[in-house]
């Protein structure tokens, strides 16, 4: 068990030219450690390159593929190797990968370009994942601080409403409220969404994590506020509303960095369930999930149809779960925060 | 210890009855969803619909309504919407393809996560470990319905080894209940032997810097001794607690998108029918069924942990 680990250094004096730990803030040394941590890296920079490639989706679409998302080539022909080809055979069989400009990666049986939409949907699929991650993020840091920090009657209700949250069973809130909310949109304030909005899903997403975020924060809320800085803030004069933005918030800031790329994958993987079952994005809108459940039903026929998507997907969470695993190594070492244990049981 | 039990049970009865309401709501305040009309049909006349009204009780206030729907459902006599059959019956004609997912699985996560949380744990920072976490996470960043899409197209459409879906019942075949669970299982299985294996892991790592575990290892005990018998122990418990709770999830209908893949026909898939139908009594039932369960289990654990651990009961 003799590693040489830096905690072992800390009380000796610091040599020259040694790495010196003392004095640095906590982010320095999680992004030191971060930076070590070369496939955590290697796996960020693959879900980078993927949100890249999904912004460029209009210029592929307009100089490569020269078509849009959602137009339709059924009865059109391409040229593959020099054989004029249907896009979609008389008895319904889409063209696979031609590995050229237009129908990069074969068509869908309405003649769609799956690269085209493969890259639209992309952004769809990661536009709800970064917003569902925003307001959960916002909802659950407040929530779990103001519980944390009053307790008493506040925590007893709101602890409530997360339990509430937290016993119905993910999946099916999700398809409720994206089937109530796919038909008649919802007015929140002046705020009005249409059905197939893609802030539906996000909406439904967010609120369904709050609770598995908003409930380590709470916690760790509760051992904070009875430190002594927090005490030495209140005889400063500062109000509750003061004490929470700037002395609990910093310190709950750590666990709210590791949630963030945790989140989004989760978020990402819900959006496909839901989209599969119908209650997610809504068609002919692409998504990630939309195009998976459109290439299911044919798979025996056109599999270039799921397992595109498919691989997209499966790479794109992976990409930022490595990642968020190594941000978590990096900056919670103790491993605090535990994600897995509810969070990603919504992709069942 | 008896004041822990009933708040225990006070606060289960009061989820559960929020979750009825919440249930009830959500598919009340649904435009267009005007069951009585779709009932009718298209070419119903106004009177048609009117009087479906009356006898289905959708002009009475919402709060009587939601206590017909609850009556209903404690006597049995719940009736959906569109099929008009008894939701009950329905429920219990799906529950053997739900429960045999749920147990087989069950078995199957539970022993595959200890087994690789294990593992990866005793070779920390070797290749095993390191081929054993990649494998964790290819697993829980794969949705289900992919997998078993995946699953069936080389499995069962490329190499016939396995049935295309389908559910046959215990009674009539046992060995082709098993030919035809064996491929959901694994499917099921692993997400959550990911997660399990992973929180495994880091909950035995923890452990092993323990004062006790020091005391063990001062007595000269082996590593993997010691591992086994005084850390497994006690790093087991977070992890039976939640295989109580998922396998509860799965038994009320959780397991939906594995269900609809293999078109087992359990209660998962039957919920999910019935919102696209927005039909309410089933999934209300169902969603309550699956509360239901989540809830009682977690009462169990808590209650058995409490039993165990003079401190949870303190500090609970």
């Amino acid at each position: 068990m003799a590693t040489v680990d830096s905690t072992v250094r800390v009380g000796a004096p610091a040599a020259p030219g040694a790495d010196a730990t003392a004095g640095l803030s906590p982010y320095r040394l999680g992004l030191r450690r971060l930076r070590r941590n070369k496939a955590a890296l290697a796996f960020g920079a693959l879900f980078l390159l993927i949100v890249v490639l999904c912004l460029c989706a209009p210029l592929y679409a307009d100089h490569v593929a020269q078509t849009t998302p959602n137009a339709n080539h059924v009865t059109d022909t391409v040229v593959v190797d020099g054989v004029r080809t249907d896009v979609v055979s008389p008895t319904g069989q889409p063209i696979g990968p031609t590995w050229q400009g237009r129908f990069l990666l074969g068509a869908d049986q309405n003649g769609r370009d799956i690269a085209v939409r493969l890259l639209y949907g992309g952004r769809n699929s990661l536009e709800v994942g970064f917003l569902a991650t925003l307001l959960t993020m916002t909802l659950a840091t407040i929530v779990g601080i103001v519980a944390g920090y009053f307790r008493g009657f506040v925590d007893g209700v709101l602890a409530r409403v997360l339990d509430l949250i937290w016993a119905y069973p993910v999946v099916l809130l999700g398809i409720a409220l994206g089937t109530a909310l796919a038909l008649g949109g919802i007015t929140i304030g002046p705020l009005h969404l249409q059905g197939n909005s893609l802030l539906v899903p996000a909406f439904i997403i967010g609120i369904v994590y709050i609770p598995y975020v908003a409930k380590p924060i709470r916690g760790q809320v509760l051992r904070l506020r009875e430190q002594e800085f927090v005490d030495a803030a209140r005889v400063g004069g500062a109000g509750p509303l003061r004490i929470m933005w700037s002395e609990i918030l910093p310190n709950v800031s750590s666990t709210i960095v590791v949630f963030v790329p945790l989140m989004v994958a989760n978020a990402i993987l819900l959006e496909a369930a839901l989209s599969y079952l119908g209650a997610g994005v809504q068609p002919p809108n692409p998504s990630w999930g939309t195009m998976i459940s459109d290439g299911i039903r044919l798979i025996p026929s056109a599999m270039h149809m799921t397992f595109v998507p498919g691989a997209m997907l499966v790479l794109a969470v992976l990409g930022i779960n490595v990642f968020g695993d190594g941000v978590r190594d990096a900056l919670d070492p103790r491993a605090r925060v535990r994600l897995e244990e509810h969070a990603q049981e919504a992709s069942r | 210890m008896t004041r822990f039990v009933v708040r225990r049970l006070f606060s289960m009865v009061l989820v559960l009855f929020a979750i009825s309401v919440l249930t009830f709501l959500i598919f009340q305040v649904i435009p267009n969803g005007d069951p009585a009309q779709r009932m009718a049909g298209r070419l119903s006349t106004p009177e048609t619909v009117a009087a479906i009204r009356r006898t289905w009780g959708f002009d009475d206030p919402l709060w009587q309504q939601y206590l017909t729907t609850m009556k209903k459902i404690f006597t049995g006599e719940v009736i959906s919407y569109t099929q008009q059959v008894n939701v009950l019956d329905q429920i219990w004609q799906n529950l053997p393809a739900t429960l045999s997912l749920a147990i087989g699985a069950g078995i199957i996560w539970f022993v595959m996560g200890v087994l690789f949380g294990v593992l990866s744990a005793l070779r920390a920072g070797r290749f095993t470990d390191r081929a054993l976490t990649v494998a964790a996470l290819v697993g829980v960043s794969t949705p289900v319905f992919l997998l078993g899409a995946v699953a069936l197209y080389f499995l069962a459409f490329k190499v016939q080894l396995f049935p295309n879906g389908g559910y046959v019942p215990l009674t009539q075949d046992p060995l082709d209940w098993l030919y035809h669970m064996i491929l959901p299982w694994l499917v099921l299985s692993v997400l959550f032997i990911g997660i399990y294996s992973r929180v495994l892991r880091s909950n035995l790592l923890d452990a092993m810097s323990e004062d006790y575990v020091r005391t063990a290892r001062a007595k000269g005990i082996s590593e993997r001794r010691v591992l086994l018998r005084h850390v497994l122990r006690n790093s087991l418990i977070p992890i039976v607690a939640l295989w109580s709770l998922d396998f509860a999830a799965v038994i009320g209908g959780g397991a939906i998108l594995t269900e609809s893949v293999f078109n087992l026909q359990g209660v998962g898939q039957y919920a999910a029918e019935s919102i696209a139908q927005l039909d309410v009594p089933p999934v209300m039932v169902v969603v309550m069924l699956g509360a239901f369960f989540v809830v009682i289990l977690s009462a169990i654990t808590d209650v058995l942990f409490a039993l165990l651990d003079p401190r949870i009961r303190l500090s609970g």
